[in-house]
């Protein structure tokens, strides 16, 4: 899924180009190991927590900010493991599961994957009682199983808004409606798959009133029938973030939809780039944590949790990681400044995450037609 | 020499080694494979073992068949041409000195190191508007200003051509260097030009090595799925492209491996039947 590529994609090419595969391929190997279960022994001589991250630039952030903070604080080790791209992860988890393994204890799940999982039981259910700090959590953010048992907790959010370069658009768009405009024939780059793009959501919240629209399959329909008006104006739809960020900077492809944090630092460098908010809202996305039903350190990933869910830690991963904080933006001592860097005031617009469960293959289906067709 | 089929274990060994490693590398992936795309996928979750063709069914129909006939159409179109400049090219090379043939064989084998990902990029600015070639017509003279040439279906054709053309000359390169020159000579003397020369007598011996060639590219083109996203727009992309959706990001592995199962069987038929052309005209 998506979200999870998008982040892994961008953080490759800021940390330079790390391929893929290349990432795919250690993940794998990673995961190889730990199914074996050798780690295991390690673990019962001492306090150790394993714990998924998205590979590339999120792991590194994480052991290098907030990882050792956790170990003095807890006495915990934590062993960062690199999550692959989309749901191979939940793949192998899923799979590694069933033979009683854990390759990671906790996980950084998007929202996707955590109802798939869900749907799999494979998640094991928190016990809020020993996570105090879970109560600030943003109540959108506490994944739930349908009888009410915690399945994830917000562990990051991050958004997707419009993105322009600023040689080629001295003055910032306002709305996402600019994606339609014929003046930008063949100059956007757009998220190819329909679960990390979010554009039905986009369209139903500029066009149809709000994602309530995307409830009926006529509403779904229609909202594909007004973004099958944009393809013209579409240079690259990508799945490689790398590929989209180069392009921007350079001014070959000005315009599109990428992560608000990332054009930021690269704006910050000085590159000709910035990111704004439509009056629409930009997309918030979000990944959470949680603990494979194979996991034999529960109780740690119970501390562990409740050590990200604090407003310290949360404003130290606004500073450092660049994520928009899971808690209330008034629980912390982020600056406007701060906060302006990770997130926004306007109003978000939250993916139908839900659609993305129940009839992803028809939607997966439709958007292919329409994008390839 | 002996000129008798092998007898026993003893004279069979020689054998055993490469059985078994096309069982476990090749039999056993694919029959797994086939095996997954017969299982049912729970929508919104993962699969379950079953027998079901509804995957089958899914791929059965006239998006997937566009899809299809695109993909095998670039795939035959990356070979000719591939074959189409690497046999001039490699039939030049084996007349140059032994120490350019060395240079230029190591300058090709380092193509062969570069990864997917970067040719790929690399092409796709050397195309671009901003960073490309157009900027070089345009300082010559030869364009009123620069121009975007990727993604493209041309950009996507360099690309491959370009990933491919190594890999053609390293297969052609031993058999034309151990063509016999007296072949040629021999016709010169007769009064052929050097173009019927070439045409008439080098390009007829060689004819099957040529069409082991174009099977060999054409199926290593089949596969590509990155230059595709790179290069080309969304009607370029490839059943590689759309089985590489299916299976990493929809974690549709039933549907993937249907998809797959079909591209290796297809191409496995037009393989068989280039083969048979190929036999029979040599009976005739």
């Amino acid at each position: 899924m998506n979200e999870t590529t998008g982040k892994q994609g961008l953080h490759a090419a800021m940390t330079g180009g790390i391929g893929r595969r290349t990432v795919l391929a250690g993940a794998g190997a990673l995961a190889a190991v730990a199914a074996i279960g050798f780690p295991n022994i390690v673990r019962a001589q001492s306090k150790t927590l394993k714990v998924g991250v998205y590979g590339g630039y999120f792991k590194e952030s994480f052991e290098k900010h907030i990882f050792p903070e956790f170990s003095k604080a807890t006495g915990i080790t934590v062993e960062a493991v690199a999550e692959p791209t989309g749901e191979a992860w939940l793949v192998q988890l899923e799979q590694a599961a069933r033979a009683r393994q854990a390759p990671a204890d906790v996980s950084m799940m998007s929202q996707v994957a955590m109802l798939k999982g869900a749907a799999a039981e494979l998640w094991a259910p928190f016990d809020l009682s020993k996570i105090p700090n879970a109560a600030k959590v943003v109540p959108h953010l506490v994944n739930k199983y349908p009888d009410g048992k915690v399945s994830g907790i917000g562990a990051v959010s991050w958004y997707i808004t419009l993105v322009t370069n600023t040689k080629s658009y001295p003055q910032a768009p306002q709305s996402w409606a600019a994606l339609w405009d014929p003046a930008n024939k063949d100059k956007l780059g757009l998220l190819a798959l329909v679960s990390n793009s979010f554009l039905l959501e986009v369209t139903a919240a500029t066009f149809f009133g709000g994602t309530k629209h995307l409830d009926s399959e006529q509403g779904q329909l229609d909202c594909f029938k007004k973004l099958a008006e944009l393809k013209s104006n579409v240079k690259l739809w990508y799945r490689d973030e790398a590929q989209f960020e180069a392009s921007l900077k350079s001014g070959e492809i000005p315009m599109g939809q990428y992560y608000h944090d990332v054009t930021g630092l690269a704006a910050a460098d000085g590159q000709p780039v910035r990111s704004t908010f439509p009056k629409e809202g930009g997309i918030l996305d979000s990944g959470s944590w949680a603990v494979t039903r194979a996991s034999k350190a529960g109780d740690l990933a119970h501390v562990f949790v409740d050590y990200m869910c604090q407003p310290s830690i949360q404003a130290l991963l606004s500073r450092k990681v660049g994520t928009a904080p899971t808690i209330d933006r008034k629980l912390t001592d982020l600056t406007d400044q701060e906060f302006a860097a990770v997130s926004s005031d306007i109003p978000p617009i939250i993916p139908r995450y839900d659609l993305y469960q129940s009839k992803s293959d028809w939607l997966n289906q439709k958007w292919t037609e329409m994008i390839v067709g | 020499m002996i000129r008798r089929a092998p007898r026993g274990l003893a004279e069979h060994a020689p054998i055993l080694f490469p059985a078994l490693m096309l069982v476990v590398f090749f039999v056993i992936p694919f029959s797994l494979m086939i095996a997954v795309s017969v299982f049912r996928r729970v929508p919104g979750g993962f699969y379950e073992p079953d027998l079901v063709f509804a995957n089958y069914e899914r791929f059965l129909t006239a998006f997937f068949g566009g899809v299809m006939s695109f993909s095998l159409g670039l795939a035959a179109l990356v070979a000719a041409l591939a074959v189409g400049i690497a046999f001039p090219f490699t039939y030049r090379l084996v007349r140059l000195s032994r120490g350019a043939q060395i240079r230029w064989l190591v300058f090709l084998l380092s193509i062969l190191s570069l990864s997917e990902v970067i040719i790929g990029f690399a092409w796709s600015t050397l195309l671009s508007r901003t960073a490309g070639i157009t900027n070089l017509f345009v300082a010559l003279g030869l364009m009123a200003e620069p121009q975007s040439l990727s993604p493209s279906f041309g950009a996507l054709l360099a690309g491959l051509v370009y990933q491919a053309f190594p890999y053609t000359v390293l297969v052609l390169y031993p058999a034309l260097a151990r063509l016999d020159p007296y072949l040629e000579e021999a016709a010169r003397t007769l009064g052929s030009s050097p173009l019927r020369a070439f045409f008439t007598v080098v390009v007829p011996a060689l004819r099957n090595t040529i069409v082991a060639t174009t099977i060999m590219v054409f199926v290593f083109a089949l596969g590509s799925y990155l230059l595709p996203q790179l290069l080309g727009r969304p009607q370029h992309w490839t059943l590689s492209v759309l089985i590489t959706d299916q299976a990493i990001y929809q974690s549709n592995m039933p549907f993937a491996a249907a998809m797959a199962v079909f591209l290796v069987l297809v191409s496995l038929a037009l393989v068989g039947l280039a083969l048979l052309a190929g036999r029979r005209e040599e009976t005739a």
